[in-house]
């Protein structure tokens, strides 16, 4: 029978640990333990022998580190590895199995021992093409199945199992690693894991190592909790303890035994040990556990989307998916995606979390540029700067594929509709990789113009969908929003479909709000009106803009008032922490571009400034108060000339500042702040300007950039932010660049100064590569360079042309260069 | 009075001994309430034999180490604790989060994220420190793959030895940076003699003219 057949309706039996019974015959610390199968595959070959002896059903070919970013020898070949490696287990098995029962080797496969992009340095395809490699491997020389374990960051393990499922049609089991609290070292929680792994069709899910058997009988609840696929357990033999800095575990196998039993009624239905386990620990096991019945694995019903930090369930309680991730109607978001700006788009993400979006919409489609690779750029950036759930949302299977294929989690996808053109496309996708999908109520005819027409097309979705094996759980429903101006009944309409779909087909649903009041002034009054009475008859998630504060009051409101905000906790903190804030801000004297300090502790009280007992533009740009300078700024602009403001209050400022700087009594810190409360006026006066139709002067071009290999950004951002308040133009590339496309960018912008960042002496090669390139196919471009390990000795060594000591050297530099000193 | 892990955030920031002002010690405070909220401290230390094998080379597991600063460090130690700690991929997050929106913050967050981190450090030094002292040996001051002329390519030996990719997710990019970014490797001595008043990493450094030296 094979095992596909058996999991999840009888126990099966896996190993014990290798690596501590390798480590007792002689296998030093840091050794590579893959080169055991042939340099001693007798000892090898004996341990996996004794774990069929003691009862194992599946047994772990000794090849957890055996794939290209981790394997490196200098006599043996990955190839060599694994084909021993699966020998030494089948020799095993001809061997120790001596009851006629059914047996399987399983390939082993353990992280690549590297941190993924965008925290690490490597790429997500490279960690696919090491597992594919591996897996092929695996099936080639015999292996039953694929084991995939000891993994801590979901992205590494996506990796792992769409190489195993692409390149192999072997049963696939993942296990990963969590802490006690039941998270993984990169941060994501179990139901981040399930739905995931779930997501991407693996046949069996678990954990594995880290923690005992004790530790580990919560989290089997949790997991069983979410999960609707069989579960494996595999502890250590208890916690890891030190003693003279030596590690050991001392749960002894008859207690190992006894919790097992216990892990098995919780539910666990595939059982084994890892670290400091032995072939006497699973011997007990299964002599304690083999005649127990198993739970059922039974289907769960929760519809849930992850990133890698967190899972987000689409309950009863309403969500907020957030909006504004979309050119659609944005002028700003435009020129941002043409011009490739993706701190304005990142921004915009961590906006709309801080204002309480629990997943993010985005949508990058605009006729003239490459949406398959923006919305993985853009996918990519945002998973590293927020940790909710995105939902992708494109009319173009090839971007929604690129998409899911590289986001870190199980995604929301935007969408399907009742076409089946559009269910052709989509619903192969939503099978192979995961991912809970909006299904439109349109199809070839339109949209229904009654709400019956729309609750059959939702209910043909659910159906086409089932025959790819995908579940109601993870479709969502959009009844859609008519506009009220052109169609009298359409709020009427979309408000009882919306309630037949939960009633009729117990689906989550969600709905673009906005789109119910256009052509009408005010739309707030009713988008949020509209929202209320949306949550009230089934909405689980609105599309929705987190900033609109109208928006906003109405959820908030709508949680407070169905008990969805126990004691009205929430509401309360945030609502009279703004009251206290607009009374604050009543007493704060405005005009004139003055304005008295609200003390954060005590009553109104003003201040020692320049000017007497007033504060000054000048002052809340030098003493960097941000929130000052940008009331201050929109003071003065109606008063004042906006060159003159430039002029006379932030020129000077910045030069105080940086003449500080400079001399000793201003710190980094303190620049950093008035440069930030420099950028806010200059957002201020540049509205002011466009407003007013006054072209924006030419800026000069400079590209930063931290130089390949090296991942440390911080001192190029500082230099970005200081080098944009002097009133350049700053074309950031990024961290771990590479030479090439420094110089590619140089010569396509036209830029005639490039500022290098490098942390250690390891990346200085790079600098120095980067500059011969450029000397070579950019001559007329100059090349500043600064970081920790760099000195002017240095940096006349490899040849570039200005060395800054720290950020404010750069400034000069430019403005020398540029001939700018007096500007901004 | 300031306790000691601001002190040191201070320091890194570049201070010296000129006065902080407010502004730069709220954003200190509300860092390290960030950190503490965000940061996922966790190490793995061993001990491993070392031996003396010539002038300024060792041997320490299976790692052979050329290094004058080491061999002066471990001088008379016949075997060392080897130790990786980090703050998570939390911390990084954090600050490339912050890069977006507030560099000011984003510079202090460094600064607390170092400090908070050699506390971390200080006291698990501490602890194995105290497990020592009972079998009459003491710990030297810890001394990290890049300090004086240790070569950084040991960092790799060091993540080896330690299996810390597995333990506690410490790995390193193909420059040998450590990812997390916040994190450590380190040796530290274990001597039979206890030699008081030994003075700590930074106060041994040479460069007497460095903006960031603790006395």
């Amino acid at each position: 029978m094979s095992i596909r057949e058996r999991l999840g309706r009888e126990l099966l039996f896996f190993d014990g640990g290798m690596g501590t019974l390798l480590q007792e015959r002689g296998l030093e610390p840091g050794e590579l333990p893959e080169v055991w199968n042939l340099k001693h595959p007798e000892e090898v070959e004996e341990i996996h022998r004794r774990y069929f002896e003691a009862g194992s059903d599946i047994v772990l070919t000794n090849t957890f580190g055996a794939n290209a970013c981790k394997f490196h020898d200098d006599n043996w070949s990955l190839e060599e590895v694994i084909c021993a490696a699966v020998k030494n287990a089948k020799r095993a098995q001809e061997q120790g199995v001596l009851d006629g029962r059914e047996t399987y080797v399983a390939l082993d496969m353990g992280p690549t021992g590297k941190l993924l992009k965008p925290m690490g340095d490597l790429d997500f395809e490279d960690a696919y093409r090491a597992f594919a490699e591996a897996a092929t491997l695996g099936e080639k020389n015999g292996a039953d199945l694929i084991h995939i374990e000891t993994m801590s960051d979901t992205y590494e393990v996506k990796a792992a199992v769409l190489a195993a499922k692409e390149n192999t049609s072997l049963p696939v089991f993942a296990t990963m690693i969590f802490d006690e609290r039941g998270k993984l070292l990169t941060g994501g929680d179990v139901p981040s894991v399930v739905a995931m792994l779930e997501g991407l069709g693996v046949d069996a899910i678990g954990m594995n190592c880290g923690l005992g058997p004790d530790q580990m009988l919560p989290l089997l609840k949790a997991m069983r909790r979410y999960t609707s696929l069989p579960v494996i357990v595999k502890p250590n033999a208890g916690l890891p303890k030190q003693k003279n800095g030596e590690t050991y575990y001392d749960v002894e196998p008859e207690r190992f035994a006894a919790t097992m039993k216990k892990i098995v009624e919780e539910g666990a239905c595939v059982i084994g040990g890892c670290c400091g386990t032995t072939p006497d620990h699973i011997r007990r096991m299964v002599e304690a556990c083999k005649d127990h019945p198993i739970l059922p694995v039974e289907e769960k019903e929760d519809t849930i989307v992850s990133s890698y930090g967190k899972a987000v369930i689409l309950g009863d309680m309403p969500l907020i998916i957030g909006e504004r991730i979309n050119p659609t109607g944005k002028k700003r978001f435009k020129e941002a995606l043409k011009a490739h700006d993706m701190d304005y788009i990142l921004k915009e993400g961590i906006t709309q979390q801080e204002k309480g979006a629990h997943i993010l919409d985005v949508n990058v489609g605009l006729p003239d540029i490459d949406e398959v690779q923006m919305m993985k750029d853009v996918v990519t950036q945002l998973q590293s700067v927020t940790s909710l759930p995105l939902q992708i949302d494109t009319v173009d299977a090839k971007a929604m594929e690129a998409a899911m294929r590289i986001y870190n989690g199980k995604p929301m996808l935007n969408s399907v509709s009742g076409k089946q053109e559009s269910m052709n496309a989509v619903f192969p996708l939503v099978k192979k990789y995961g991912g809970v999908v909006v299904g439109l109520t349109l199809d070839e005819q339109g949209i229904p113009s009654d709400a019956d027409g729309r609750v059959k097309i939702a209910g043909k979705i659910i159906e086409e969908a089932a025959k790819y094996g995908i579940r109601k759980k993870d479709i969502v429903i959009d009844v859609l929003t008519m506009t009220i101006s052109s169609e009298k009944d359409g709020a009427k309409v979309t408000l009882e479909a919306l309630r037949k779909v939960r009633e009729i087909y117990g689906v989550r649903t969600v709905l673009g709000v906005s789109n119910i009041s256009f052509g009408l002034p005010k739309r707030p009054v009713i988008n949020s009106h509209f929202y209320t009475m949306a949550m009230q008859n089934g909405l689980t998630a609105g599309i929705i803009n987190p900033s609109s504060e109208e928006m906003m009051k109405s959820y908030d409101a709508f949680l407070a008032l169905m008990g969805y905000d126990e004691n009205c906790t929430s509401y309360i903190t945030k609502y009279a922490a703004q009251a206290a804030a607009e009374k604050a801000a009543a007493q704060v004297a405005g005009g004139n571009g003055t304005l008295r300090i609200a003390g954060g502790n005590g009553p109104s009280q003003p201040v020692g400034t320049d000017t007497g007992n007033t504060l000054t533009l000048k002052y809340a740009i030098e003493k960097g108060l941000k929130e000052e300078a940008h009331h201050l700024t929109r003071e003065l602009v109606k008063t004042r000339d906006a060159m003159e403001i430039i002029q006379q209050e932030l020129i000077p400022a910045l030069n105080v500042v940086g003449d500080g700087f400079e001399k000793g009594t201003v710190f980094l810190p303190q620049l950093l702040m008035s440069a930030d409360a420099a950028k806010i006026a200059f957002a201020v006066i540049k509205d002011v300007l466009a407003e007013s139709g006054a072209a924006e002067e030419k800026k000069e071009k400079i590209i930063l950039a931290t130089v390949k290999g090296d991942i440390h950004d911080i001192g190029k951002n500082i230099v970005k932010v200081l080098l944009e308040n002097y009133g350049f133009e700053v074309l950031d590339l990024g961290k771990d660049v590479p030479p090439e496309f420094i110089v590619e960018k140089a010569i396509e912008e036209e830029v005639t100064l490039v500022g290098l960042s490098a942390l250690m002496t390891t990346t200085v090669v790079s600098m120095e590569e980067t500059i011969r390139q450029l000397r070579e196919k950019k001559p007329d471009c100059r090349v500043m360079v600064g970081g920790a390990v760099l000195n002017q000795e240095y940096a006349d060594m490899i040849g570039a042309d200005f060395y800054g000591k720290d950020a404010m050297q750069s400034v000069h530099y430019a403005q020398s260069l540029f001939g700018t000193e007096n500007k901004v | 009075m300031t306790d000691l892990r601001t002190k040191e955030a201070i320091r890194y920031l570049g201070y010296g001994k000129h006065a902080v002002d407010e502004g730069t010690l709220g954003l200190i405070s509300d860092s390290f309430r960030d950190l503490e909220a965000c940061a996922a401290a966790k190490s793995i230390y061993r001990i491993f034999e070392c031996e003396h094998t010539g002038e300024n080379e060792l041997k320490i597991g299976k790692m052979n180490i050329t290094s004058r600063s080491l061999g002066r460090n471990l001088k008379g130690c016949g075997s060392v604790v080897l130790l990786g700690a980090t703050l998570g991929t939390g911390v990084d997050l954090m600050m490339k989060r912050f890069s977006l929106t507030d560099m000011a913050k984003t510079v202090v967050l460094q600064a607390c994220a170092a400090a908070y981190l050699e506390e971390y450090l200080d006291q698990l030094q501490e602890k194995i420190g105290e497990e020592l002292r009972q079998q009459e040996k003491w710990l030297r001051p810890r001394f990290s793959p890049g300090y004086g002329d240790f070569d950084i390519h040991h960092q790799k030996d060091i993540l080896q030895m330690l299996d810390t990719a597995k333990t506690i997710g410490l790995t390193m990019t193909d420059s040998y940076m450590l990812t997390p970014v916040k994190s450590v490797t380190a040796l530290i001595g274990i001597s039979d003699s206890d030699e008081k008043c030994h003075i700590k990493g930074c106060e041994s450094c040479g460069k007497t003219d460095c903006i960031y030296r603790r006395n």
